[in-house]
Parts: C-alpha cells; sequence; structure tokens
C-alpha cells in the first residue's frame, strides 16, 4: 500500500469513527434498561406508550399531508419556471430557500401574530385551523428540499420537447403533468418527499409554539423526563430515515424505464 | 384553395423580425421543405403551424380552417422532434398509442393501430420496449409512428435526422418519404441540409432572413435559382465578378478581356455583377461552337476518387470544375496553361 493511500484509509477511519461513535454509544446505552444485561426493554417501553403511537401517528398523517400539498405547489410551479419562465428560476430558488434563512420561530410567530384569535382569519383559534396552519407551515419549511429534488429531475429531461410532443397529440396541462412530467421525475419527487417526512416528524418549534401533541414535542418531553428511553427513541428515528434512504435508492434501481445500472 | 394556406405570416421577438411576409400553398400531400441557415426563421414557421408560437399577424387554414389562434392540443398536427421526445416513462406500444389515449379511443382501437404503426415503421417485435433499449434511428421511428398514429392532417418533421450518424440518416431519409407518399399525408420538412432536402421533396422553400427566399421543385431550385443566396445555399456555385459592357448583346469584361455571354440581362454599362456556374457544368477545354469560354491557368487539382476537383485561376478569381477520373487519362499539372467552357444555358447571370 502507497503511503498516499495508507492517509486516505486513515481519513476515511477517522471520519467514519466521528460518525458511528456516538451512534454505537447511544445504541448501547439504549440496550441497558434492564441491569442484568442487554435487552430492548427500553424500545418495548418506548413503542407501548400509547402517547408515542398517538403523537408519532398524528406527525406521519401530518407529513403525508404536507407531501402532497408540496407536490401539489412545487411541481406545477418548478415545471412552468423551466418551460415558460426561465428566467425567473433565481427569483423563485431565493423565495424557497427563504425557509432556511429565517428561523421558524420567527415564521411561527409571524403566524401566531397574523392568525390568532383576534384577527380577521382566526385559524388558531380551532383545531382545524391549527392544523391548516401546521400544515402550510411545514409545507413552507420543505420548500428548499422539495423545489431544489423536482427542479433537479427536471433538468434530466428535455421538458420543452415532451410538452410540445404531447401537446401535439392532442393533450392539455393536466395530463402533460400528470401522465408525462411527474412520472419521470418520480424518483426526484420521492427524494424530497423523504426529506419533507424527516423534517416533518422531527419538527419541534412549530408543533410547541402551535400547542400540537406531535412528535417532536413528544420526544423533547421524553428526553427531559426519562433515561434510557429517549435514545431508544433516537435509534428509532435514525432507522426511519435511513429506511427512507434505502427506498429512494430502491425505486430509483428498480424503475421500470430508469437508465441507472441494475 | 390549397390544402395548407400560410398568408403574409409575420412573428417578431421584441425588436426583430424573425419571419416577414410568409406565404406558402401547400396541396394535399405534398411533400415541403423548409431549407435554409440556422436563424433563417424555417423552424420558427413550422413552429407557427404547430401551434407553439402565436404569430404576430398573418393567418393558417388548414383545409380551409383558420387555426391561427388555436391551441397546438386542438389542431390534430403531428410533429416529429430533432430531439426523439418519446416519452420515457412509457413502452414504444404506449408511446404509439398516447395519441389515440387522448382522444378516448378503445383499448382494442388502440392496440390495433399500434400493430399497423409499428409494422409500417419495421419494429413489430418492439412493441415492449422503453425508448432507452432503443438506438437513435429506431427512437426516430418510433417518433413518427407515434405522431402518425392519431391520423393527423399534417405531419411536421423538424430536422429529425440531424442527430442521426450519415448511414441511418440516408435510409430514414428514404423510409420517411415512403411512409409518407403510402399515406399520402401531408408534410412539412425543416432541414438545414441541402442533399436531403432536394432528395425527398416534391417542392423546396428556401428562407433566408425570415424571407422565403424562392419556392420551386428540387430541379428548379437547383438550376434557375432565384436569388444570390439561393444559388450559393444550394449546391456548389463558382461565382466571378464581371463588368457589364453591353447588357442587351450580353457582353461583359472579365480581368481586363471581353467575354460573350451571348444572353441578354438587365445591367448597365460599367455595373459590376456576378456570373454563377455549377462545377459540373464547366469543362476543360473550347467544346462545341456554343459555349462561354474562358482562359486561365490551373491552380489546385484535388483528386476525390472517381472525380476530380480542378481549381482554374482566371483573371485573379477561381472557377472549380469536376471531372470524371479515367485512368488512362492523368489531371493535369498545377501551373498548365487552360480553356475551360460551359454551355450558355448553364450560366447564371445575378445581381452583385
Amino acid at each position: 500500500m502507497t503511503e498516499g493511500r495508507l492517509w486516505s484509509w486513515l481519513a476515511v477511519a477517522l471520519g467514519g469513527l466521528y460518525f458511528l461513535l456516538p451512534l454505537v454509544g447511544m445504541f448501547d446505552f439504549s440496550m441497558r434498561m434492564q441491569r442484568d444485561g442487554y435487552s430492548f426493554e427500553a424500545y418495548r417501553v418506548v413503542l407501548a406508550d400509547p402517547q408515542f403511537q398517538q403523537t408519532f401517528g398524528y406527525s406521519v398523517v401530518l407529513a403525508l399531508l404536507t407531501i402532497v400539498l408540496g407536490i401539489a405547489i412545487i411541481v406545477p410551479t418548478a415545471y412552468f419556471v423551466r418551460l415558460r419562465f426561465p428566467g425567473l428560476r433565481p427569483v423563485v430558488e431565493f423565495l424557497t430557500l427563504l425557509p432556511l434563512v429565517i428561523p421558524p420561530i420567527v415564521i411561527v410567530f409571524g403566524y401566531i401574530r397574523i392568525y390568532n384569535t383576534s384577527s380577521v382569519l382566526p385559524l388558531t383559534g380551532s383545531w382545524w385551523g391549527t392544523n391548516l396552519l401546521i400544515l402550510f407551515g411545514y409545507a413552507t419549511l420543505s420548500l428548499p428540499y422539495m423545489y431544489r429534488s423536482v427542479d433537479t429531475g427536471l433538468r434530466t429531461i428535455d421538458v420543452g420537447s415532451l410538452t410540445e410532443a404531447a401537446q401535439s397529440l392532442g393533450s392539455g396541462w393536466t395530463r402533460i403533468l400528470a401522465v408525462v412530467i411527474l412520472p419521470n421525475v418520480f424518483v426526484s419527487v420521492l427524494s424530497g418527499a423523504f426529506l419533507t417526512f424527516a423534517i416533518v416528524i422531527g419538527e419541534y418549534v412549530f408543533a410547541a409554539l402551535l400547542n400540537v401533541g406531535s412528535f417532536g414535542p413528544y420526544m423533547v418531553w421524553m428526553g427531559g423526563n426519562r433515561a434510557y428511553e429517549p435514545s431508544a427513541l433516537a435509534v428509532v428515528a435514525f432507522a426511519i430515515t435511513w429506511a427512507c434512504m434505502a427506498l429512494i435508492q430502491l425505486v430509483t434501481r428498480f424503475s421500470k424505464f430508469s437508465t441507472v445500472r441494475r | 384553395m390549397a390544402f395548407l394556406d400560410i398568408q403574409h405570416l409575420e412573428k417578431s421577438f421584441g425588436p426583430t423580425r424573425v419571419v416577414k411576409d410568409f406565404n406558402l400553398n401547400i396541396e394535399r400531400g405534398e411533400f415541403v421543405s423548409f431549407l435554409g441557415p440556422s436563424g433563417c426563421g424555417k423552424t420558427t414557421v413550422l413552429r407557427m403551424v404547430a401551434g407553439f408560437e402565436t404569430p404576430t399577424s398573418g393567418a393558417i387554414r388548414i383545409d380551409g380552417r383558420e387555426v391561427t389562434g388555436l391551441p397546438a392540443n386542438r389542431r390534430n398536427i403531428g410533429m416529429v422532434f430533432q430531439a426523439y421526445a418519446l416519452f420515457p416513462n412509457l413502452t414504444v406500444a404506449e408511446n404509439i398509442g398516447f395519441g389515440l389515449k387522448v382522444a378516448g379511443e378503445g383499448k382494442a382501437a388502440i392496440a390495433r393501430r399500434v400493430r399497423e404503426m409499428l409494422d409500417l415503421i419495421g419494429l413489430p417485435q418492439l412493441g415492449g420496449r422503453y425508448p432507452f433499449q432503443l438506438s437513435g434511428g429506431q427512437q426516430q421511428r418510433v417518433a413518427l409512428a407515434r405522431a402518425l398514429a392519431p391520423r393527423p392532417q399534417v405531419l411536421l418533421l423538424d430536422e429529425p435526422l440531424s442527430a442521426l450518424d450519415a448511414k441511418v440518416r440516408i435510409s430514414l431519409r428514404d423510409e420517411i418519404r415512403r411512409i409518407q407518399r403510402d399515406l399520402g399525408i401531408t408534410a412539412i420538412f425543416v432541414t438545414h441540409d441541402q442533399e436531403e432536402a432536394l432528395s425527398i421533396s416534391d417542392r423546396v422553400v428556401v428562407m433566408h432572413q425570415g424571407v422565403a427566399d424562392q419556392v420551386g421543385t428540387p430541379f428548379e431550385i437547383y438550376n434557375r435559382p432565384a436569388t444570390r443566396f439561393v444559388a450559393q445555399f444550394v449546391g456548389t456555385l463558382n461565382l466571378l465578378d464581371v463588368d457589364v459592357l453591353d447588357a442587351t448583346t450580353g457582353k461583359v469584361r472579365l480581368g481586363g478581356v471581353p467575354v460573350a455571354l451571348d444572353q441578354p440581362f438587365h445591367g448597365r454599362p460599367g455595373e459590376r455583377i456576378s456570373l454563377a456556374m455549377r462545377p459540373e457544368s464547366v469543362e476543360l477545354g473550347r467544346g462545341d461552337s456554343d459555349r462561354v469560354v474562358l482562359s486561365g491557368e490551373i491552380a489546385a487539382v484535388h483528386f476525390l476518387g472517381s472525380v476530380i476537383r480542378i481549381r482554374v485561376a482566371v483573371a485573379g478569381q477561381f472557377v472549380s470544375l469536376d471531372t470524371f477520373n479515367q485512368p488512362d487519362r492523368p489531371p493535369p499539372s498545377v501551373g498548365t496553361p487552360v480553356e475551360v467552357s460551359l454551355p450558355h444555358r448553364d450560366l447564371m447571370v445575378l445581381a452583385a
């Protein structure tokens, strides 16, 4: 092995340790709930907790609705920007990046000021209103990831020619978007969707300030009141994220018309 | 009235007029090519016929129906693109059946028509493949079948052969023409390749700076170019600048030497005009009496195999001529004084 190669391996090993050691430590700690040895007791307690099931279920539904709303807003926007208004792309990119620049606490304070019970649109005054507000808020938070993913997908296809081909064959806009564009950027939409899912599942600020019983505040509460269960929860959260990433890979590989080597 | 009637079509992008007062009548079943260099407006006219661009003014009628303001998806026009534009997520059969599905035809009718189209393009076994599994030539055949499947009134082809290699280009070009003839469909073919346009068209429209410089059969376009641009763009051409001596009797002066063209033309004495001649019209030697004779010397000899292209310097200008290779007659060497001649009827007089 040459000296250069040795250093490369050393750098990779150090980087790997930096990321893996805390995970291994956390996993090890989560298995020590019972004093007489390793067990999955902490996982059993967490998964059996009705509050876990309720908050996790709520967050999953919210995440799925956010994804649907995100796709409905972003796919047509990114498509028409690419097709008709390419000059607007930097502006739209900047706008979609704003949620990364403006802290969520600022956004949610803005929402509370504008939509409080004494405003014209008192969304925070009802259960439906609050849920709607948090859904719109999450759709905003997902903009940077969703837009980038979809736009990258659109870059890989000849949007203009495909659109014109479909038009010359009699298609209207809805069919073009649903049958021609969306299936061809499906993998990109999916990767944006998984990122959105991960963000919504762990989101705390919006949920806490709008007083919604979602998974984020539950994790914080758990972290403040229990010892082993928070580690188990964190490992579960990691497992969900990794499962999502593996799913993206699988979908990409086995997509029928994909040119990715199988 | 013609089947496809284009009248006073104009298109401007901002201050730039890319199509200027374009008029054309195309008969049913005719194959017309738009030929011209990049940026001459040929694709813009095609896109206006397809409905992808809105004309600034003018009118387009298909079979008597005004379609100028009609969106592309309601014009019943088939289009084949340079980049194939097959839908990557659909199989070959689904691609071909796409337009029929949009039109609401039944499954059995779609399957029948798809089979018919696959047979027509000679790929009956490839219906289940995805576009990425096909070669460029096969993809373009499928694109042609997809455009033809819904039985469009007009077929538009936007440089469909440009992305293919030379051999496939020639075979597919002949196939497009055969299919167009078999179906009797009216077609417009856009290309910048003169050989393509001349070889398959009923008529050619040569476009230059947004204007149709000449509309005619390939024979007319090649042999009787209407403008200097058409003469230079279509085929190889020799151009010699001469001064008019007497236009009515057809006398000019080339480098101080009077030359008799024996045909009257328009021009004032002393005016500079251009004489144009095709390389294949010019021969070495004086030939018979009814010919224009020019004197010069051999400037270069290019041996191209079956053909030898010879450049002759005539009064400081050059004339190229082609002769067939004959094993018992080696080509003349550079510097040899020669006379070249061509029939009067093959000489074109162009305004400078």
